[in-house]
Protein backbone atom coordinates (compact mmCIF):
# COMPACT_ATOMS: atom_id res chain seq x y z
CA UNK A 1 0.00 0.00 0.00
CA UNK A 2 3.23 2.25 -0.01
CA UNK A 3 2.92 2.83 -3.71
CA UNK A 4 4.97 6.18 -4.85
CA UNK A 5 5.02 8.24 -7.23
CA UNK A 6 8.14 10.22 -8.85
CA UNK A 7 6.14 13.32 -9.78
CA UNK A 8 7.74 16.62 -10.74
CA UNK A 9 5.73 19.99 -8.81
CA UNK A 10 6.28 23.86 -10.45
CA UNK A 11 6.52 25.86 -7.54
CA UNK A 12 6.81 29.71 -7.34
CA UNK A 13 8.50 28.70 -11.08
CA UNK A 14 11.42 26.65 -10.03
CA UNK A 15 10.33 22.41 -10.60
CA UNK A 16 10.78 20.36 -7.88
CA UNK A 17 11.12 16.81 -8.47
CA UNK A 18 9.73 14.28 -5.64
CA UNK A 19 8.75 11.06 -4.70
CA UNK A 20 5.56 10.88 -2.85
CA UNK A 21 2.74 8.19 -1.40
CA UNK A 22 -0.40 9.38 -2.75
CA UNK A 23 -2.04 10.32 0.48
CA UNK A 24 0.57 12.77 0.79
CA UNK A 25 -0.93 16.27 0.94
CA UNK A 26 0.13 19.14 -1.39
CA UNK A 27 0.87 20.88 1.92
CA UNK A 28 3.17 18.36 3.93
CA UNK A 29 5.09 17.96 0.57
CA UNK A 30 5.49 21.68 -0.32
CA UNK A 31 6.95 22.52 3.30
CA UNK A 32 9.22 18.19 4.11
CA UNK A 33 10.14 17.49 0.19
CA UNK A 34 9.92 20.96 -1.31
CA UNK A 35 11.99 22.96 1.75
CA UNK A 36 9.15 25.48 1.08
CA UNK A 37 7.83 26.27 5.20
CA UNK A 38 6.28 29.17 4.72
CA UNK A 39 2.85 27.49 4.08
CA UNK A 40 1.72 27.09 7.62
CA UNK A 41 -0.36 23.74 8.56
CA UNK A 42 -3.26 24.71 10.98
CA UNK A 43 -5.97 22.28 11.34
CA UNK A 44 -5.28 19.99 8.36
CA UNK A 45 -9.02 19.58 7.14
CA UNK A 46 -9.71 22.54 5.01
CA UNK A 47 -11.28 24.94 7.68
CA UNK A 48 -8.44 27.57 8.80
CA UNK A 49 -7.04 28.37 5.60
CA UNK A 50 -3.49 28.82 7.33
CA UNK A 51 -1.72 26.49 4.12
CA UNK A 52 -4.24 28.69 1.37
CA UNK A 53 -1.74 28.62 -2.03
CA UNK A 54 -2.13 29.58 -5.21
CA UNK A 55 -3.06 26.58 -7.54
CA UNK A 56 -3.57 27.57 -11.68
CA UNK A 57 -4.10 31.55 -9.90
CA UNK A 58 -6.81 30.06 -7.60
CA UNK A 59 -6.77 30.33 -3.90
CA UNK A 60 -6.67 26.70 -2.74
CA UNK A 61 -6.66 24.48 0.43
CA UNK A 62 -3.55 22.45 0.14
CA UNK A 63 -4.32 20.54 3.12
CA UNK A 64 -7.12 19.09 0.80
CA UNK A 65 -5.50 18.95 -2.30
CA UNK A 66 -2.95 15.60 -2.52
CA UNK A 67 0.21 16.20 -3.98
CA UNK A 68 -0.16 13.71 -7.15
CA UNK A 69 -3.40 15.93 -7.90
CA UNK A 70 -0.90 19.18 -8.56
CA UNK A 71 1.16 17.96 -11.30
CA UNK A 72 1.43 19.80 -13.98
CA UNK A 73 -0.23 22.84 -12.02
CA UNK A 74 1.34 26.30 -11.53
CA UNK A 75 1.43 26.78 -7.79
CA UNK A 76 2.51 29.83 -5.92
CA UNK A 77 3.20 29.59 -2.29
CA UNK A 78 4.10 32.96 -0.12
CA UNK A 79 7.79 32.83 -0.51
CA UNK A 80 6.80 33.68 -4.27
CA UNK A 81 5.37 36.78 -3.76
CA UNK A 82 8.41 39.42 -2.77
CA UNK A 83 10.54 40.14 -5.82
CA UNK A 84 14.27 40.36 -5.38
CA UNK A 85 14.51 42.79 -2.20
CA UNK A 86 10.70 43.81 -3.02
CA UNK A 87 8.12 43.06 -1.02
CA UNK A 88 4.88 42.53 -2.20
CA UNK A 89 2.45 45.51 -2.37
CA UNK A 90 -0.05 43.25 0.16
CA UNK A 91 3.37 42.53 2.62
CA UNK A 92 3.85 45.90 2.42
CA UNK A 93 0.65 46.92 3.27
CA UNK A 94 0.23 44.16 6.15
CA UNK A 95 2.98 45.56 8.31
CA UNK A 96 2.07 49.19 7.48
CA UNK A 97 -1.52 48.30 8.69
CA UNK A 98 -0.13 46.08 11.84
CA UNK A 99 -2.31 43.08 10.03
CA UNK A 100 -0.54 40.40 11.93
CA UNK A 101 0.82 39.45 15.80
CA UNK A 102 1.71 35.97 15.63
CA UNK A 103 1.78 35.54 12.15
CA UNK A 104 0.85 32.05 11.66
CA UNK A 105 -2.53 32.82 9.32
CA UNK A 106 -0.55 35.40 7.85
CA UNK A 107 0.86 33.75 4.43
CA UNK A 108 -2.41 31.76 4.09
CA UNK A 109 -4.46 35.41 4.56
CA UNK A 110 -1.80 36.95 1.61
CA UNK A 111 -2.51 33.76 -0.60
CA UNK A 112 -5.87 34.29 -0.07
CA UNK A 113 -5.78 37.96 -0.67
CA UNK A 114 -3.57 38.00 -3.94
CA UNK A 115 -5.36 35.08 -5.80
CA UNK A 116 -8.97 36.88 -5.25
CA UNK A 117 -7.33 40.69 -5.93
CA UNK A 118 -5.29 39.47 -9.07
CA UNK A 119 -9.05 38.17 -10.47
CA UNK A 120 -11.32 41.24 -9.09
CA UNK A 121 -9.62 44.15 -7.48
CA UNK A 122 -13.12 45.92 -7.87
CA UNK A 123 -14.57 44.00 -4.65
CA UNK A 124 -17.17 45.79 -3.24
CA UNK A 125 -16.49 45.72 0.69
CA UNK A 126 -19.02 43.40 1.09
CA UNK A 127 -17.18 40.69 -0.87
CA UNK A 128 -14.20 41.56 0.83
CA UNK A 129 -15.97 40.58 3.75
CA UNK A 130 -16.93 36.96 2.40
CA UNK A 131 -13.67 36.19 1.06
CA UNK A 132 -11.79 37.13 4.20
CA UNK A 133 -14.11 34.94 6.39
CA UNK A 134 -12.28 31.92 4.71
CA UNK A 135 -9.70 32.18 7.13
CA UNK A 136 -8.84 32.34 10.62
CA UNK A 137 -7.34 34.70 12.89
CA UNK A 138 -6.80 34.89 16.38
CA UNK A 139 -4.85 37.93 16.97
CA UNK A 140 -6.08 41.11 14.90
CA UNK A 141 -9.30 40.79 14.81
CA UNK A 142 -9.50 40.89 11.24
CA UNK A 143 -10.13 44.95 11.17
CA UNK A 144 -6.53 45.64 10.17
CA UNK A 145 -6.22 42.64 7.52
CA UNK A 146 -9.25 44.10 6.06
CA UNK A 147 -7.82 47.45 5.99
CA UNK A 148 -4.55 46.30 4.18
CA UNK A 149 -6.41 44.23 2.07
CA UNK A 150 -8.48 46.93 0.84
CA UNK A 151 -5.69 49.36 0.65
CA UNK A 152 -4.18 47.23 -2.00
CA UNK A 153 -7.70 46.49 -3.85
CA UNK A 154 -7.63 50.91 -4.11
CA UNK A 155 -4.23 51.09 -5.26
CA UNK A 156 -4.70 48.05 -8.08
CA UNK A 157 -8.34 49.74 -8.67
CA UNK A 158 -6.32 53.68 -9.38
CA UNK A 159 -3.47 51.97 -11.61
CA UNK A 160 -4.81 52.18 -15.46
CA UNK B 1 -4.30 13.98 10.94
CA UNK B 2 -3.06 12.36 7.98
CA UNK B 3 -5.22 10.27 5.45
CA UNK B 4 -5.02 6.58 5.19
CA UNK B 5 -2.95 5.11 2.32
CA UNK B 6 -4.66 4.17 -1.04
CA UNK B 7 -3.91 3.70 -4.39
CA UNK B 8 -4.53 6.79 -6.62
CA UNK B 9 -6.40 5.82 -10.07
CA UNK B 10 -6.91 9.20 -12.92
CA UNK B 11 -8.95 7.92 -15.63
CA UNK B 12 -8.69 10.15 -18.79
CA UNK B 13 -11.71 9.36 -19.99
CA UNK B 14 -15.63 8.66 -18.02
CA UNK B 15 -15.29 5.20 -19.59
CA UNK B 16 -12.72 4.64 -18.06
CA UNK B 17 -13.73 5.75 -14.71
CA UNK B 18 -16.90 3.69 -14.67
CA UNK B 19 -14.71 0.66 -15.57
CA UNK B 20 -12.48 1.31 -12.65
CA UNK B 21 -14.81 2.17 -10.50
CA UNK B 22 -17.35 -1.61 -11.10
CA UNK B 23 -13.54 -2.93 -10.55
CA UNK B 24 -12.51 -1.06 -7.31
CA UNK B 25 -16.01 0.03 -5.89
CA UNK B 26 -15.60 -3.82 -4.48
CA UNK B 27 -12.78 -3.55 -2.88
CA UNK B 28 -13.82 -0.18 -1.13
CA UNK B 29 -12.71 2.27 -4.28
CA UNK B 30 -14.12 5.92 -4.12
CA UNK B 31 -14.51 8.44 -7.01
CA UNK B 32 -12.60 11.75 -5.83
CA UNK B 33 -14.15 15.00 -7.12
CA UNK B 34 -13.32 18.22 -5.49
CA UNK B 35 -12.51 16.21 -1.79
CA UNK B 36 -13.71 19.23 0.26
CA UNK B 37 -16.25 16.74 1.89
CA UNK B 38 -14.08 13.64 1.48
CA UNK B 39 -10.44 14.14 2.22
CA UNK B 40 -10.96 16.31 5.39
CA UNK B 41 -13.26 13.04 6.26
CA UNK B 42 -10.28 11.16 5.28
CA UNK B 43 -8.00 13.46 7.15
CA UNK B 44 -10.18 11.92 10.10
CA UNK B 45 -9.82 8.42 9.06
CA UNK B 46 -13.81 8.39 9.20
CA UNK B 47 -12.85 7.31 5.47
CA UNK B 48 -10.50 4.88 4.23
CA UNK B 49 -10.95 4.69 0.88
CA UNK B 50 -8.67 1.53 -0.34
CA UNK B 51 -8.64 3.27 -3.97
CA UNK B 52 -9.29 6.68 -5.18
CA UNK B 53 -10.35 7.27 -8.74
CA UNK B 54 -9.59 10.48 -9.54
CA UNK B 55 -12.35 12.38 -11.88
CA UNK B 56 -10.40 15.85 -12.25
CA UNK B 57 -8.68 15.19 -15.05
CA UNK B 58 -11.69 14.29 -17.43
CA UNK B 59 -11.87 16.84 -19.32
CA UNK B 60 -15.62 15.73 -20.90
CA UNK B 61 -17.00 15.96 -17.15
CA UNK B 62 -15.82 19.99 -16.81
CA UNK B 63 -19.02 21.12 -19.35
CA UNK B 64 -21.64 23.16 -17.94
CA UNK B 65 -24.09 23.71 -20.85
CA UNK B 66 -27.86 24.99 -21.37
CA UNK B 67 -29.98 23.02 -23.82
CA UNK B 68 -33.37 24.12 -24.52
CA UNK B 69 -34.70 24.49 -20.94
CA UNK B 70 -32.29 22.45 -19.52
CA UNK B 71 -28.87 23.26 -17.74
CA UNK B 72 -26.60 20.44 -17.49
CA UNK B 73 -23.88 20.54 -14.97
CA UNK B 74 -20.46 18.06 -15.63
CA UNK B 75 -19.26 16.14 -12.38
CA UNK B 76 -15.98 18.09 -12.27
CA UNK B 77 -17.57 21.96 -12.46
CA UNK B 78 -16.78 23.49 -9.31
CA UNK B 79 -19.17 25.99 -7.05
CA UNK B 80 -17.33 29.04 -8.18
CA UNK B 81 -18.27 28.35 -11.63
CA UNK B 82 -22.10 29.81 -10.63
CA UNK B 83 -20.88 32.84 -9.05
CA UNK B 84 -20.41 34.54 -12.31
CA UNK B 85 -23.19 35.23 -15.32
CA UNK B 86 -22.21 31.86 -17.29
CA UNK B 87 -25.33 30.46 -16.18
CA UNK B 88 -28.32 32.89 -17.91
CA UNK B 89 -32.03 33.59 -16.70
CA UNK B 90 -34.02 33.24 -13.30
CA UNK B 91 -32.08 30.07 -12.79
CA UNK B 92 -28.55 31.58 -12.73
CA UNK B 93 -29.65 34.28 -11.25
CA UNK B 94 -30.82 31.52 -8.28
CA UNK B 95 -27.83 30.27 -8.14
CA UNK B 96 -25.71 32.75 -7.82
CA UNK B 97 -27.17 33.53 -4.69
CA UNK B 98 -27.03 30.06 -3.39
CA UNK B 99 -23.50 29.88 -3.86
CA UNK B 100 -22.35 32.29 -1.92
CA UNK B 101 -24.01 30.56 1.15
CA UNK B 102 -21.46 27.65 0.22
CA UNK B 103 -18.66 27.49 2.84
CA UNK B 104 -15.63 29.86 1.94
CA UNK B 105 -14.02 31.24 -1.20
CA UNK B 106 -11.28 28.72 -1.63
CA UNK B 107 -13.40 25.78 -1.16
CA UNK B 108 -15.77 26.70 -4.00
CA UNK B 109 -12.87 26.98 -6.39
CA UNK B 110 -12.60 23.22 -5.70
CA UNK B 111 -15.70 21.94 -4.58
CA UNK B 112 -17.99 20.27 -7.23
CA UNK B 113 -21.75 20.70 -7.77
CA UNK B 114 -22.22 17.41 -8.54
CA UNK B 115 -19.55 15.63 -5.51
CA UNK B 116 -22.09 17.64 -2.99
CA UNK B 117 -24.75 15.96 -5.12
CA UNK B 118 -23.69 12.72 -4.68
CA UNK B 119 -22.25 13.26 -0.91
CA UNK B 120 -25.95 14.02 0.19
CA UNK B 121 -24.96 15.83 3.00
CA UNK B 122 -28.53 17.02 4.55
CA UNK B 123 -26.91 20.96 5.21
CA UNK B 124 -25.56 20.89 1.05
CA UNK B 125 -27.00 24.02 -0.45
CA UNK B 126 -27.00 21.93 -3.78
CA UNK B 127 -29.11 19.33 -2.54
CA UNK B 128 -31.52 21.62 -1.74
CA UNK B 129 -31.67 23.18 -4.97
CA UNK B 130 -31.78 19.67 -6.82
CA UNK B 131 -34.83 19.10 -4.78
CA UNK B 132 -36.56 22.63 -5.19
CA UNK B 133 -36.04 22.19 -8.51
CA UNK B 134 -36.42 18.79 -9.59
CA UNK B 135 -33.11 18.02 -10.66
CA UNK B 136 -31.83 14.92 -12.05
CA UNK B 137 -29.05 13.58 -11.44
CA UNK B 138 -27.22 11.28 -14.64
CA UNK B 139 -25.92 8.37 -13.28
CA UNK B 140 -23.36 5.90 -14.86
CA UNK B 141 -22.09 2.60 -15.04
CA UNK B 142 -20.74 0.19 -17.22
CA UNK B 143 -24.45 -1.09 -17.00
CA UNK B 144 -25.76 2.01 -18.42
CA UNK B 145 -26.71 5.43 -17.66
CA UNK B 146 -29.61 6.09 -15.16
CA UNK B 147 -31.11 9.29 -15.14
CA UNK B 148 -32.64 9.75 -11.26
CA UNK B 149 -34.92 12.33 -9.93
CA UNK B 150 -34.19 14.09 -6.84
CA UNK B 151 -37.45 12.94 -5.28
CA UNK B 152 -35.81 9.43 -5.53
CA UNK B 153 -31.80 10.08 -5.22
CA UNK B 154 -32.07 11.19 -2.37
CA UNK B 155 -32.85 8.43 0.49
CA UNK B 156 -31.52 9.65 3.83
CA UNK B 157 -28.81 11.60 5.41
CA UNK B 158 -25.64 11.03 2.93
CA UNK B 159 -27.97 8.18 1.33
CA UNK B 160 -28.43 7.86 -2.14
CA UNK B 161 -30.12 5.53 -5.01
CA UNK B 162 -26.64 5.48 -6.89
CA UNK B 163 -25.53 1.67 -6.25
CA UNK B 164 -21.89 0.80 -5.40
CA UNK B 165 -20.77 1.12 -9.35
CA UNK B 166 -22.36 4.18 -10.53
CA UNK B 167 -20.68 7.65 -10.56
CA UNK B 168 -22.72 10.81 -10.78
CA UNK B 169 -21.58 12.32 -14.67
CA UNK B 170 -24.09 15.65 -14.47
CA UNK B 171 -26.79 16.96 -12.42
CA UNK B 172 -29.70 18.56 -14.76
CA UNK B 173 -31.59 21.28 -13.46
CA UNK B 174 -34.73 23.54 -15.80
CA UNK B 175 -34.21 26.64 -16.99
CA UNK B 176 -37.54 28.33 -15.16
CA UNK B 177 -39.80 30.26 -16.73
CA UNK B 178 -38.73 34.47 -17.00
CA UNK B 179 -40.48 36.23 -14.24
CA UNK B 180 -40.34 33.26 -12.13
CA UNK B 181 -39.23 35.24 -8.43
CA UNK B 182 -37.07 33.50 -6.80
CA UNK B 183 -35.25 33.62 -2.54
CA UNK B 184 -33.42 31.66 -0.54
CA UNK B 185 -31.82 31.83 2.73
CA UNK B 186 -30.22 29.19 5.20
CA UNK B 187 -29.21 30.17 8.74
CA UNK B 188 -26.02 28.61 10.43
CA UNK B 189 -24.19 30.31 13.91
CA UNK B 190 -21.33 31.63 12.07
CA UNK B 191 -20.76 32.03 8.40
CA UNK B 192 -19.52 29.28 5.79
CA UNK B 193 -21.01 26.78 8.62
CA UNK B 194 -23.33 23.85 7.82
CA UNK B 195 -26.63 25.44 7.78
CA UNK B 196 -29.19 23.99 10.61
CA UNK B 197 -31.97 24.77 8.20
CA UNK B 198 -32.45 26.94 4.49
CA UNK B 199 -35.49 27.24 2.55
CA UNK B 200 -35.96 28.23 -1.39
CA UNK B 201 -38.99 29.52 -2.91
CA UNK B 202 -39.54 29.92 -6.11
CA UNK B 203 -43.38 31.18 -7.84
CA UNK B 204 -44.38 33.15 -10.45
CA UNK B 205 -47.64 35.46 -11.00
CA UNK B 206 -50.37 35.56 -12.96
CA UNK B 207 -53.50 37.81 -12.69
CA UNK B 208 -51.80 38.49 -9.13
CA UNK B 209 -51.48 35.24 -7.79
CA UNK B 210 -49.30 33.28 -7.20
CA UNK B 211 -49.03 29.75 -9.40
CA UNK B 212 -45.83 26.96 -9.55
CA UNK B 213 -45.08 27.55 -6.40
CA UNK B 214 -41.87 25.37 -5.18
CA UNK B 215 -40.90 25.66 -1.17
CA UNK B 216 -37.85 23.68 -0.51
CA UNK B 217 -36.63 22.75 2.81
CA UNK B 218 -32.92 21.78 3.57
CA UNK B 219 -30.69 21.07 6.53
CA UNK B 220 -33.71 20.52 8.57
CA UNK B 221 -34.82 16.70 7.95
CA UNK B 222 -32.20 13.57 6.89
CA UNK B 223 -32.52 15.14 3.12
CA UNK B 224 -33.76 18.39 1.38
CA UNK B 225 -37.27 17.96 -0.01
CA UNK B 226 -40.16 19.99 -1.83
CA UNK B 227 -42.73 20.45 1.16
CA UNK B 228 -46.47 20.19 -0.61
CA UNK B 229 -48.38 21.26 2.27
CA UNK B 230 -46.27 24.86 2.25
CA UNK B 231 -46.75 24.92 -1.76
CA UNK B 232 -50.27 24.81 -1.26
CA UNK B 233 -50.54 27.67 0.92
CA UNK B 234 -49.43 30.12 -2.10
CA UNK B 235 -51.31 28.38 -4.89
CA UNK B 236 -53.64 30.87 -6.01
CA UNK B 237 -53.03 33.13 -3.28
CA UNK B 238 -51.68 37.47 -3.68
CA UNK B 239 -48.07 37.51 -2.67
CA UNK B 240 -48.11 39.16 1.30
CA UNK B 241 -47.31 38.59 4.60
CA UNK B 242 -50.92 36.44 5.30
CA UNK B 243 -49.50 33.83 2.59
CA UNK B 244 -45.79 33.84 3.67
CA UNK B 245 -46.72 33.58 7.02
CA UNK B 246 -49.28 30.52 6.25
CA UNK B 247 -46.66 28.70 4.15
CA UNK B 248 -43.86 29.10 7.01
CA UNK B 249 -46.70 27.60 9.45
CA UNK B 250 -47.12 25.10 6.79
CA UNK B 251 -43.60 24.19 6.15
CA UNK B 252 -42.81 24.09 10.46
CA UNK B 253 -45.95 21.36 10.81
CA UNK B 254 -44.78 19.40 7.85
CA UNK B 255 -41.62 18.84 8.57
CA UNK B 256 -39.37 15.67 10.75
CA UNK B 257 -36.67 17.91 12.21
CA UNK B 258 -33.23 16.37 12.68
CA UNK B 259 -32.31 16.57 16.22
CA UNK B 260 -28.59 17.33 17.83
CA UNK B 261 -26.56 18.92 20.46
CA UNK B 262 -27.43 21.97 19.59
CA UNK B 263 -30.81 22.12 17.97
CA UNK B 264 -33.23 20.77 19.47
CA UNK B 265 -36.90 19.59 16.52
CA UNK B 266 -39.02 22.49 17.96
CA UNK B 267 -35.74 25.16 16.97
CA UNK B 268 -35.49 23.51 13.65
CA UNK B 269 -39.23 24.05 13.25
CA UNK B 270 -38.76 27.51 14.19
CA UNK B 271 -36.57 28.33 12.04
CA UNK B 272 -37.86 26.69 9.29
CA UNK B 273 -40.79 28.68 9.98
CA UNK B 274 -38.87 32.08 9.86
CA UNK B 275 -36.89 30.91 6.52
CA UNK B 276 -39.76 30.14 4.72
CA UNK B 277 -41.49 33.38 5.51
CA UNK B 278 -37.99 35.21 4.58
CA UNK B 279 -37.09 33.35 1.63
CA UNK B 280 -40.77 34.25 0.76
CA UNK B 281 -40.20 38.17 1.38
CA UNK B 282 -36.60 38.29 -0.41
CA UNK B 283 -38.40 36.91 -3.75
CA UNK B 284 -41.26 38.94 -3.41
Amino acid sequence: MSERHDINLKINGADYAVSVEARRTLVDTIRDNCGLTGTHIGCEHGVCGACTVLVDGEPVRSCLMFAVQAQGREIRTVEGLQQGDRLHPLQEAFMQHHALQCGFCTPGFLMLAVGVLEKHADLSDEELIDVLSSNLCRCTGYENIIKAVRAVAESMKARP
Amino acid sequence: MKPASFIYHAPRSTDEAVSLLAELAPQDGRILAGGQSLVPTMAFRMARPAHLIDINGIAELAKLSVSGLVLSIGACVRHAAFDSDTVPGVTGDLLRKVVHNIAHYPIRTRGTFCGSVANADPASEWCCVMASLDGIAVARSQRGTRRLPASEFYQGIMATALAEDEMVVAAELPMLPAGTRTGFVEFSRRKGDFAIAMALVAYRLENGAMVEPRVGIGGAEAHARRIGAAEDALRGQAPGAEAFSAAGVAAAAAIDPLEDINNSADYRRGLVRTLVTRALESAA
